[in-house]
């Protein structure tokens, strides 16, 4: 192609972009947050509630953490075998992704899919098709940062 | 002797336009509650079809489609001199081991949503050129089998965006041979690969316009007629965001789009069915072509049909590394 | 204790960011992007000491989202360094998340042989 018709071939693209843009329906922004919201807020109210009431049981800060964490995890992992998590999601969009549980329903949702591919190759790699790449980035900058805390206070 | 069949720059015009003497289509249950659910041949009452995976559905749901085209017209698989079939799976999954049982020589397609068309066109080349005397076209897709190849996988929790489109879970298959009773294919055009650097994976509707008024365009072109020619011009899978921009694209075509054009993507569901922009894959347009339009054909509601399927024909693979989608519509006039 | 009207609207308030960033920009945000996103802001806003206070103030409703898992990653690695220097670096993450990270492995897994997707 030489440079005039590249050139063309931009202004096409462009020209076409605009059209796109006109008539390709925007989501419902207002409404999807609303969800996200609801849902997310509700999620982390439920994670208060157990957090309060495991306090109150005398467990330490951490402990109490932590069991909420696998609680929660629990209830996802369930709830999307039970194929109630994905309707959820449908409506909740990233009030359902950012929790914990959302970490939850990808581990188990792509793991299930992959059932009939055997339990070795299909659903134990499966499994950390997006706790992989989640953790991996969790791991990389809680090192980075430990590493930076070593050199500074040595 | 030159290609004395061929128009223009792009189609073809068949000497002995082959007949489409039978055809059957076997739809989801999904496909089946929408508004041209009685015109199937089949709606399967799940999506398993009591096979233990949903690949294994969809090959079964090819070579039932194929079987019953042959057997509505007391033919038996036998009869069938080649089959051309295509999918959406990788290595066109489906096709290749339907094909094993159904144990007929055998060429397997891909052209994405718009495998159909270019089933037909094959087909109807190899009939007119007189290298054989009856062959069966098909296609078909599965919406879970295709959604976790292409998409995520079902139990995620994932929020859709309103141009995704559905994959149909579908099948057609249409016999076509040179003598017979039965609407005729009379001309095809080979569509180019479009790209206007559309990457919205969740948008193929965008994508694959520009290939269809590409087609479309050339088609009237190539043969010197009026869109009005046409008691119905039928693009695949574009579905209502893609359908409503080739209609701009027709337009600064100087095409009239209305009021005989419709897709194949937007008629399929009813829009209460939690479909977003409308539905796709390859069993949409063989579905909608091999169950209602066939009949109306056959009733004389419809004389004269351009079917022009389109086809997104990126994989995910690809949009990782960045790269936009490639579009293609082939179109394929079937006359009564 | 917090509140729970605090946790709702924190978690509320770190849902409706990701929302926004799905629905406002152009590139293809799947959930994984969602995710690998706020645990990796999740993780720098804690080395920057910016995240701690945000628990203090809507409890659960930092800790559940994700980026609350990168807080844990973080402090927990920080706490590791002041014991054990620099092996503590590599430690402290998984030592502080491994309840969490074994529960999602083995809890995934079961729920993955027990149940089916739907048909």
């Amino acid at each position: 192609m030489n440079v005039d018709a590249k050139k063309m071939h931009q202004i096409e693209i462009q020209e076409y972009q605009n059209l796109v843009d006109g008539i390709k329906p925007k989501p419902d922004v207002l409404k999807n947050c609303i969800w996200a919201f609801l849902v997310g807020g509700a999620i982390c109210a439920l994670g208060q509630l157990m957090l309060n009431y495991l306090l109150s049981l005398g467990m330490s800060r951490i402990d109490a953490s932590s069991t909420v964490s696998c609680i929660m995890i629990f209830l996802a992992a369930f709830f999307t075998g039970i194929g109630i998590y994905d309707e959820l999601g449908k409506r909740a969009g990233a009030g359902s992704i950012v929790p914990i549980t959302g970490f939850a329903n990808a581990i188990v949702a792509s793991a299930m899919e992959y059932k009939r591919e055997g339990y070795i190759f299909g659903v134990g790699a499966r499994i950390f098709s997006v706790a992989g790449p989640t953790l991996v980035f969790g791991f990389a900058v809680a090192v980075l940062i430990g590493l930076i805390k070593v050199f500074l206070s040595s | 002797m030159p290609a004395y069949k061929k128009r223009g720059s792009q189609t073809v015009v068949f000497e002995d336009p082959p007949v489409i003497t039978s055809w059957a289509s076997i739809v989801g249950p999904k496909e089946g509650q929408g508004p041209w659910g009685g015109d199937f041949d089949q709606v399967l009452p799940d999506y398993l079809l009591g096979e233990k995976t949903w690949e294994k559905a969809e090959r079964k749901m090819l070579q039932q489609a194929v079987s019953l085209a042959l057997s509505k017209r007391d033919l038996q698989v036998d009869d069938a001199e080649v089959i051309l079939a295509g999918d959406l799976l990788n290595q066109t999954v489906s096709a290749n081991y339907a094909a094993r049982e159904l144990a007929r020589p055998f060429l397997g397609l891909y052209g994405a949503c718009s495998t159909m068309a270019e089933a037909l066109l094959l087909g109807a080349m190899l009939v007119d050129g007189k290298f054989f005397n009856r062959l069966v076209s098909a296609t078909s897709s599965h919406h879970y089998a295709a959604s976790r190849q292409y998409r995520f996988p079902t139990e995620q929790g994932t929020q859709s965006t309103p141009s995704t489109q559905w994959t149909a879970t579908a099948a057609g298959a249409v016999v076509l041979e040179w003598e017979g009773v039965g609407p005729r294919v009379t001309a095809a055009t080979i569509g180019k690969v479009v790209d206007l650097g559309q990457t919205d994976i969740a948008d193929m509707g965008s994508a694959m316009a520009p290939a269809a008024a590409h087609t479309l365009k050339t088609h009237l072109e190539d043969l010197e007629l009026l869109p009005d020619y046409y008691d119905l011009i039928l693009t695949g899978d574009l579905a209502r965001v893609g359908m409503a921009i080739a209609e701009q694209l027709f337009i600064r075509d100087g095409l009239v789009p209305r009021p005989n054009y419709s897709d194949c993507g937007v008629l399929l569901y009813d829009e209460k069915q939690d479909v977003d922009a409308g539905g796709c894959g390859c069993g949409c347009a063989a579905a909608m072509l091999c169950g209602p339009l066939l009949k109306k054909m056959l009733a004389g509601e419809i004389n004269k049909l351009l079917l022009v399927a389109t086809g997104a024909l990126m994989s995910p693979t690809m949009s990782f590394q960045g790269e936009s989608i490639p579009g293609i519509a082939h179109a394929v006039a079937i006359e009564n | 204790m917090t509140p729970l009207y605090m946790a709702f609207l924190g978690g509320g308030l770190l849902c409706l960011i990701g929302q926004l960033i799905m629905d406002l920009t152009k590139a293809n945000i799947t959930p994984g992007h969602i995710l690998v996103g706020y645990i990796s802001t999740g993780a720098i806003l804690s080395g920057l000491g910016v995240y701690q206070p945000l628990v203090e103030a809507v409890g659960a409703g930092a800790t559940i989202p994700l980026s609350g898992f990168g807080h844990l990653l973080v402090q927990g690695t920080l706490k590791a360094v002041e014991r054990d220097g620099l092996l503590g670096a590599f430690s402290g993450g998984v030592e502080a998340a491994a309840a969490g990270i074994t529960c999602a492995i083995v809890f995934g897994y079961v729920a993955a042989v027990l149940f089916n997707p739907k048909d």
